[in-house]
Formats: structure tokens, C-alpha cells, sequence
């Protein structure tokens, strides 16, 4: 498929075709998902965090990044109990409401409450729902050909979706595209580091957000254009606080929530999407592109809650993070019911009071709607930085 | 004294008996400082641990034991004032508060770990494993077992599939036992494997026979009260000869009762089926809100899952050990998650052959694991069979979150509910 399925940034100022990113990034109906199967197109759901979305690109599919939605959960409310995180309720509303139509479902044993997802989306679809077993003995030095397998394992899932053969030459060119892409991501966080005036933290968010809404060829096409005009951006630096955000690894805090934050602070570096971010370096396209996919997961990745690695223990990734992006302070939050999240509050905040970082707590839930409480709060918190 | 007397009853004693002495042996290790191995009930790695003579401390039975013994509110609060949410699991939250005590527990001492064994079967494993690896910067390992990747999808052996998933299981024991040597100073010793896995064959099959012959009527046992008692005998003592020696009895008693007609209780009304974990601050209460009205549950997920999964008929073969052991290991562990996430199909099949009246699911705050799907659970078994279920949300730890008014309203709509089934069936 050629035609592009977000063409409304095309042609238009910098803030004009950021607004039209957040347009498109707010809207709850996934109008591209809509045109990508106008198109013909097929789609692969799969639910947060890390998904080798390769795989699927080379089936030409869609991959399409679940990750909840603001909407209220009117049918997906009676599938679940009262305990649980507002992104489950809300992606599975997002199938039971056909919002967003898939030909396959891939969820991840990420956290207690998502690795039931497959089995609950299962029971409520026609379509092939599974859980990809992403290794969570990351140490093991069989993990490797482990996850090799199992992505092997997937992709023949996905060609029964697809109908056709998916080669290596194939996923090499997928390689390759999302290279590019986790390459302009991270020069686009590069900017947020170094010069976080030139973009906010929303602006950059909703600029990342999309990779997991439209075709990764178009993602490109948007940060290559838009890139370079954000680093022309004449804007001055401000009095604000340069923190690091932390907790919006799985559900996503709402894009106010953001707003509201970058109003006071520099978010110079976070986990928001960390799993469009995962893989820290090219994945080489030489050898068996299975093999290279797993390696780079397993061995050139970022961190998060939801993965236990040895050589990772997340308080100290998180204060190297802190260190690397000249942070002067963390906002350490989780999404409500979130026990991932919350469980690493109590590691996190008591690295940072060891390491004397200051530091502000909190939870959000994605259809939150009022922040006004939080953000006299983070207020008082910058204040206390700046006049300090 | 009759057979009877000897005989029935004997499990729950006996059970009782050996709690207290693996409870004793702990608090000797912690007094003398000795090695002790943290495990999970869900792929103890019992049977391999006890190769190493280590002893086996677990986290969940140490846990529920405070708030079957009413002072798990202690504990919790304790770990909340050091940071931990309101909103996580409760288990986690009273061994956090056991390690600040420096093993104070009801039952006595509870040894710090030297090692921390743990799977994926709950992802609050490796979350609570990491507590302990900050708190004592001991090894931890987490054997990574692949699950069921779709519903009614399992592999078996000579698959593919399921042969790449055995060799990651198998090589990951492998570097397990290297764990172990480098900490106990001792080598592997193949043969008391053997041992071992003999001692676990024993008890697995008596497991499966115990649950199979409640399907008497009366029924034999109480899956939510007795079953319990059996389930720590199960976990605490996989892999020994007491163990062993503990199911071939229990067998035989419930051989006994079904033979002699012997139920668990007087009047057995209400045959109930029990999805989800106990409410554990209440426990004994929880069951009289069903035992007053005739109700007595004849099988537990529970005893599915939290017995490691070893319900399901796999026995290790004692010519190839450690193959067997990883084999086992996946076949059993993948058995106990299939238990939480697709547990359905075995629950609409057993409603005949257990003559079951009703279906009590029991989601609480504690545990997404368990709970997140039970609600869509009950609507699939609904959709496939006419039978009455109870939906009641409590917890297995915190008592803010039980109310015993509101659980005893419920349950006795539900019975009310089944009467009236029981009348219009009869017209």
C-alpha cells in the first residue's frame, strides 16, 4: 500500500502539523485503522509494551499498538472484576465495540492482569487471540535461541493470517524501516535532552504516540520532515525544572496529564511508550533476522517494570536515566491498579532519596479528566527546586 | 478405637502435624542461621532444591498463614508505612513485613534467604523476588516457563513447539543446579533426584486420585477447608518420603469414606465447586456462609493452580531424570496457569461427574492473576452449561476489603436461588 493513511500533517507549518498529529492521536474512533482496511489492509493488534512489530510489517500487515483508550468501557466493564487497571477494560472495549477491527490479537504475560487478557479477548472474538512468551529469564543464555523460536513461532501464526510466506529478505527490509524509525525517535529525544524548549512534552509524545497508529514508512516520513523544523524552532529557554517522567510504560497517562506537566517542567527524558523505544541500537541486518530480533530485545535494551533482568535492577537504570538526561528531579508515577508500577514506586523513590534526587509521586488513570489538585502540587514541587 | 475413628480424619491431623514440624525445622534453621531456598508454589522446584538439603521456605503459605491466624493487618500495615500501595498484592505485602521483622511470623522464625527460586507462572513472583534480591543480594532465578499460547492450543512432546519450550525449561535447570552447587558447596547427585522425583511422583498421583474420588457422594472432603490441608502438604513436603507416605494415607482414607459412605459433613445439600483463592481473614466464617446451608464444595481451582498444576497427569520418568524433570516442570506449571487463565472447559466437564449444583467465583483484590478473567470466565461457562454460579469479591489477605455482611447477603441469595432450581426441577 502506497497511498498514505495520514496525510493531514502533509504541506502544513510545524504547529499546524502537530496539531493535526494530536488530532489524529486524540481521536478514539483509530481513523486509520479504518483506512488501512478501506485499503484492504489487514491488522495485528498487540497490547503493550514490546512487540517485534517487524514481523508483522513484513507480512504487510499492520501493526497496530494497543494501548487503551480515554472512552468509557460500557461493554468491557462485565468482563472483568473491580481490581484492575483502566487499560485493560478499555482495549478490550475497543474490540467488543468493533472500534478498532483486527484479524489477530497478541497480548504478553507483562503483568498478571494482561497475560489474562488473551484468554478473555479469546473467548469474546472470532479472530486468533495469543500471548507471545517473551523471556523472563532474560539471563539464561539459552533465551536467545528461546525467543528466536518463539518469534519463529509467531511469524507462522502470522502467515496463516496473511496467507503468504514471510522471507528473511522481507523482514530484513522491515529490520531496516524500523531501524530508521527508533533512530528519529531517538533523535527526537535527543532534542528533549538537550534542548527541551524546542519541543514539549507533549508535542513529542503525540509525535511518537503515532508510530504505533500508521504504517511505520509514513511514521518516518512524518519525523524526517518534521524533525529538522522542530530544531529551526525559535523558541527561548524558560525557568522550568528538568525532570524525568516515569510509570507510563503500559497504560498512558492522559495527554493532559502531560500538558499540564510540561507547563511547569522540562520532561527531559521518560518511559512514556518505552516499547517503541526498546530496542537501544540497530538490529543488524545481516544472518538470520529472527536470531538478530531476539538478540537485540534481550541484549540492547531499554529497561521497564515488566521485565526482570539481572544486569537491569530498574532503581539504578532509572538514576542513570535521571543522570544521562541532566534531570534535577523524577516524577515516579504508576497508573492506578497498576502493581507493576506500583511495586517499583518503593524501589524507585527510595534510590532517589539515597542519591538525594527530589522527587514527586503520583498515579493517573488515562480517562482522568481534572488535574488541577496534581498540578498545584507539582507547582509547589518546581517552586521548592527553583527557590532552593 | 474402630477403623473409623483411625482412619477418618487422619489427613487433617496428620496434615496439621507435619505443618508444625516443617514450621519448627524453619525456625531451627533461622536460630542456627543456616541456607534456606524461598520458593513459590507454582514450580517449587521442591524436588531439585531438596537434592542441595536446602530447606524450602514459602512465601504464600507464610502469608496466608498471618491472616488465617487474624494478624495480617499487622503485617500489611507495616508494609504500607515502608511504601508499599494499598493496591498490591497482600502476600507480598506481609513477607515484606516478616523480612523488616526479621523473620517474626506466628509460627515461629522464618529463615532469610540464600537463594530465591521463582517462576512466571505469576508475574508478582519475580516482582516480589526482586524485594529480596535488594533487601539480601541473594541469587535469584527465575525459570522461565512458556504457557499456553491460545485457548485449547497446548503442545506436547514431539512438537515443535513444545520441544523448543522443553529445551529452554531444560537448559534454565540446568544453570539452576550450577546455582546450587556454587552456593551449598555440594555436587548434583542424579540419584537423589531420582529420589525425589519418585517421592513427587507418589504424591501427584495420590493428589489426582484424592480429587477424583470426591466425586462420592457424600462428598469425601471439603475442597475449600480440608483441601487446604492437603494442599500444604503437597507444597511443604513435595519430594519426600513423609510426603510421599502423607498421600498414599490420605488415599486411603478417602477410599475409606467413599467406600463406607462417609461425607465431609452430616447433610450434604449443595454440591459447589469453588473458583478463585479463600478468603483467608474470614476462613472459617467464608465456609459457614455455604456449609450452614447444606453446601459443601466438592473440587477447587485452587487445588489446581496452587498445587503447581499437579493435577494434571504427568508422571517423571525416573530413566531420564532431568529431561523428565523439565518436561514435568512445563506440563505441570503450563497445567496451573491454564487452571487461572482458561479454566472453563475443565469446569463445564466436571459438573456431571461431580454433580455439581453450583459455581462459587471468588475474584479478590489480592490477585490479578487469578481475578482478572473470572468475570468473563463465568460468562463463557454460563453461555455453555445451565448451571448456577455466585460472583463474590473479597481478598485472601486484607480485611478492609472483606465485608462478611455483604458476602453472607449474597450467598444466601444463591442458595435461595438453588432451592428454587431444586423445586421447578422436581415439578
Amino acid at each position: 500500500m502506497t497511498e498514505s493513511i495520514f496525510h493531514e500533517w502533509q504541506d502544513r507549518s510545524l504547529d499546524d502539523a502537530i496539531y493535526e498529529c494530536r488530532e489524529l492521536f486524540e481521536d478514539t474512533s483509530f481513523p486509520t485503522v479504518q483506512r488501512w482496511r478501506e485499503r484492504g489492509g489487514k491488522v495485528v493488534g498487540h497490547f503493550q509494551v514490546n512487540f517485534p512489530e517487524e514481523i508483522v510489517h513484513a507480512a504487510g500487515l499492520l501493526p497496530f499498538k494497543v494501548r487503551g483508550a480515554p472512552i468509557e468501557t460500557v461493554q468491557a466493564d462485565s468482563h472483568f472484576g473491580s481490581y484492575l487497571c483502566s487499560i485493560l477494560k478499555t482495549s478490550l472495549e475497543l474490540a467488543l465495540s468493533n472500534t478498532v477491527p483486527l484479524e489477530m490479537f497478541v497480548t504478553h504475560p507483562i503483568c498478571d492482569a494482561a497475560r489474562n487478557l488473551g484468554a478473555v479477548w479469546g473467548r469474546n472474538v472470532s479472530y486468533p487471540c495469543q500471548i507471545l512468551y517473551l523471556p523472563q529469564n532474560p539471563n539464561s543464555p539459552h533465551s536467545v535461541i528461546y525467543l528466536r523460536d518463539e518469534y519463529d513461532r509467531l511469524k507462522r501464526s502470522i502467515e496463516d493470517i496473511s496467507g503468504e510466506t514471510i522471507s528473511d529478505e522481507a523482514l530484513r527490509n522491515s529490520i531496516a524501516v524500523f531501524n530508521e524509525n527508533r533512530q528519529l525517535i531517538r533523535a527526537l529525544y535527543e532534542i528533549k535532552r538537550n534542548s527541551p524548549w524546542l519541543v514539549s512534552a507533549d508535542e513529542a509524545y503525540v509525535l511518537v504516540a503515532l508510530a504505533g497508529l500508521i504504517p511505520r514508512e509514513e511514521h518516518n516520513e512524518l519525523l524526517r520532515t518534521l524533525l529538522p523544523q522542530i530544531r529551526a524552532r525559535a523558541a527561548r529557554t524558560q525557568d522550568k525544572v528538568r525532570v524525568v517522567f516515569e510509570g507510563g510504560f503500559c497504560e498512558q497517562p492522559p495527554l493532559d496529564l502531560i500538558r499540564a506537566i510540561a507547563r511547569s517542567c522540562y520532561v527531559v527524558d521518560d518511559d512514556l511508550l518505552i516499547g517503541l523505544r526498546w530496542l537501544l541500537e540497530d538490529v543488524s541486518l545481516s544472518g538470520d533476522p529472527l536470531e538478530n530480533l531476539a538478540h537485540a530485545y534481550l541484549e540492547k535494551s531499554s529497561y521497564s517494570p515488566v521485565q526482570h533482568d539481572l544486569r537491569k535492577p530498574k532503581e539504578k537504570m532509572l538514576l542513570a536515566r535521571i543522570r544521562n538526561a541532566r534531570a534535577e528531579a523524577a516524577i515516579i508515577t504508576a497508573a492506578k491498579m497498576c502493581e507493576p508500577g506500583l511495586e517499583e514506586q518503593v524501589a524507585y523513590t527510595r534510590a532517589l532519596d539515597e542519591a538525594g534526587i527530589p522527587y514527586f509521586v503520583g498515579e493517573f488513570e488515562e480517562s482522568m479528566t481534572s488535574f488541577d489538585s496534581m498540578e498545584i502540587q507539582l507547582e509547589t514541587f518546581v517552586e521548592n527546586i527553583l527557590f532552593s | 478405637m474402630t477403623q473409623t475413628h483411625t482412619i477418618v480424619g487422619r489427613g487433617n491431623r496428620d496434615g496439621a502435624a507435619l505443618f508444625q514440624k516443617w514450621f519448627t525445622e524453619l525456625n531451627h534453621t533461622a536460630e542456627s542461621g543456616g541456607q534456606a531456598a524461598y520458593v513459590f508454589v507454582m514450580g517449587s522446584m521442591a524436588e531439585l532444591l531438596r537434592v542441595f538439603d536446602l530447606p524450602i521456605v514459602m512465601p504464600e503459605i507464610n502469608s496466608l498463614q498471618t491472616a488465617v491466624r487474624r494478624v495480617a493487618h499487622e503485617y500489611l500495615n507495616q508494609a504500607e508505612d515502608y511504601g508499599y500501595s494499598p493496591d498490591i498484592c497482600g502476600y507480598v505485602k506481609a513477607d515484606v513485613a516478616v523480612q523488616l521483622r526479621h523473620g517474626e511470623h506466628p509460627m515461629g522464625r522464618i529463615p532469610a534467604p540464600s537463594l530465591a527460586v521463582l517462576t512466571n507462572a505469576c508475574n508478582t513472583y519475580i516482582k516480589w523476588a526482586e524485594i529480596w534480591e535488594r533487601m539480601y543480594h541473594i541469587p535469584i532465578f527465575t525459570l522461565d516457563i512458556p504457557g499456553t499460547r491460545s485457548c485449547g492450543k497446548q503442545t506436547w512432546p514431539g512438537e515443535t513447539d513444545f520441544e523448543n519450550d522443553r529445551n529452554y525449561v531444560l537448559a534454565q535447570i540446568k544453570e539452576l543446579i550450577t546455582v546450587c552447587e556454587k552456593l551449598t558447596g555440594k555436587k548434583f547427585d542424579i540419584d537423589r533426584l531420582r529420589e525425589t522425583l519418585q517421592n513427587a511422583n507418589v504424591m501427584s498421583r495420590g493428589w489426582r486420585r484424592v480429587l477424583e474420588l470426591n466425586q462420592s457422594t457424600p462428598s469425601v472432603f471439603n475442597a475449600l477447608t480440608d483441601g487446604t490441608i492437603y494442599l500444604g502438604v503437597s507444597n511443604g513436603f513435595r519430594g519426600t518420603a513423609e510426603g510421599a507416605k502423607y498421600f498414599e494415607d490420605l488415599v486411603a482414607e478417602m477410599e475409606f469414606k467413599a467406600a463406607q459412605g462417609i461425607g465431609t459433613m452430616t447433610d450434604e445439600k449443595y454440591r459447589l465447586v469453588f473458583v478463585g483463592v479463600p478468603c483467608y481473614p474470614i476462613f472459617r466464617r467464608f465456609n459457614e456462609l455455604f456449609s450452614e446451608w447444606g453446601g459443601t464444595f466438592v473440587n477447587s481451582t485452587y487445588l489446581w493452580f496452587a498445587a503447581g498444576g499437579v493435577n494434571q497427569s504427568y508422571e517423571y520418568d525416573l530413566k531420564r531424570p532431568l529431561e523428565s524433570f523439565a518436561e514435568g516442570v512445563l506440563i505441570y506449571v503450563r497445567n496451573a496457569m491454564d487452571s487461572m487463565f482458561y479454566q472453563e472447559q475443565a469446569l463445564a466437564q466436571m459438573i456431571d461427574p461431580f454433580q455439581v449444583d453450583g459455581v462459587v467465583y471468588h475474584p479478590i483484590k489480592s490477585c490479578r492473576t487469578v481475578s482478572t478473567g473470572l468475570a468473563d470466565n463465568r460468562r463463557a461457562l454460563m453461555a455453555s452449561r445451565d448451571i448456577a454460579s455466585l460472583f463474590i469479591e473479597s481478598d485472601m489477605m486484607d480485611r478492609r476489603v472483606v465485608s462478611e455482611a455483604q458476602l453472607k447477603n449474597r450467598a444466601d441469595a444463591f442458595f435461595e436461588g438453588l432451592a428454587s432450581r431444586r423445586l421447578a426441577a422436581a415439578r
